[in-house]
């Protein structure tokens, strides 16, 4: 019965231990939205990294797609409390990105076109955590997912993983987002349940 | 269409204030625009509410309901005129 349920499901694992506190599963890719969806032509897209006093590095998306690739597979978590697991995706680890950057900078603000921001310790992008990705389930990832490029942090909720990215400016000191002056949490750990501010 | 109008905003808002404020004028700090907050576009509602000025796009205030506690964020408001009847 196991196997026969196990095949059925395609699912090789019990997915009851890798859900967070108050998470449930889902199938389907939720989209949630805070405005408009931005459409960033790939000849005008560009990717940096910087400071406070200007850009360190800046990639052109020819540049960026001739960078290693990694194909990453993670569960998803959102604060809104779905999860979904076993995504499959494809992009530039944050650690290619920032192989050359010299920087004592301990926070990090990934900002997006149309505006957006989140903030995460630095440290949280680097050592095989974060990745930038352009490709989910093997097709080019579309506008409403975060297209053409999303940051990808996924042992933090998903609101960290900021669609449309345009860059990280690193920073001396933390500098709140967009959801994170607006009420939720400031780290954002679904193993903690860290949804709200205070949390 | 992916949002609503600022009427959307009424229902959640009537939880923090005793009168309709979306009738209220209010002054998108952005661009200056003036007109009732039910000319919002909102999106949402999850993770929170934000309602954008329909002229500039930009957020004219933010509404995150959790189980304990809203937080209310007028960051792109420059004010807020609410008619009070006598």
């Amino acid at each position: 019965m196991g196997i026969i349920s196990r095949a059925f499901h395609g699912r090789p694992r019990e997915p009851d231990a890798k859900l967070p506190p108050g998470q449930y599963l889902v199938h389907d890719f939720p989209v949630l939205s805070a405005g408009p969806t931005p459409r960033v032509p790939l000849d005008r897209w560009e990717f940096s990294i910087d400071t406070a006093e200007g850009p360190v590095h800046r990639w052109s998306w020819e540049e960026f797609l001739a960078l290693p690739q990694e194909t990453p597979t993670v569960d998803l978590h959102c604060v809104t409390k779905w999860s979904k697991f076993g995504t499959g995706w494809k992009g530039v680890s944050l650690d290619v990105l920032m192989e050359d950057v010299e920087s004592a900078a301990e926070y990090a603000l990934a900002y997006s076109y149309g505006g957006y921001t989140t903030n995460l310790p630095l440290e949280d992008l680097l050592d095989g955590k974060a990745w930038v990705v352009h490709e989910f389930d093997g097709e080019e990832l579309e506008p409403p997912h975060g297209g053409p490029a999303r940051l990808l942090v996924p042992h933090l909720y998903l609101w960290k993983s900021a669609k449309w990215i345009k860059g990280i400016r690193l920073l001396n000191e933390d500098w709140p987002g967009f959801w994170e002056t607006a009420g939720y949490h400031n780290y954002g750990d679904p193993w903690r349940e860290q949804r709200y501010d205070g949390d | 269409m992916d949002y609503q109008d600022g009427n959307a905003l009424a229902g959640p808002l009537s939880e923090i204030f005793s009168l309709d404020v979306t009738v209220a004028q209010g002054k998108c700090a952005a661009c200056g625009l003036r007109g009732p907050l039910a000319q919002l576009h909102v999106y949402g509602p999850d993770p929170g509410l934000v309602a954008r000025c329909p002229s500039c796009e930009e957020v004219v205030l933010t509404l995150v309901r959790g189980p304990n506690d809203a937080w209310l964020d007028l960051r792109g408001s420059v004010s807020l005129r609410i008619p009070i009847a006598e």
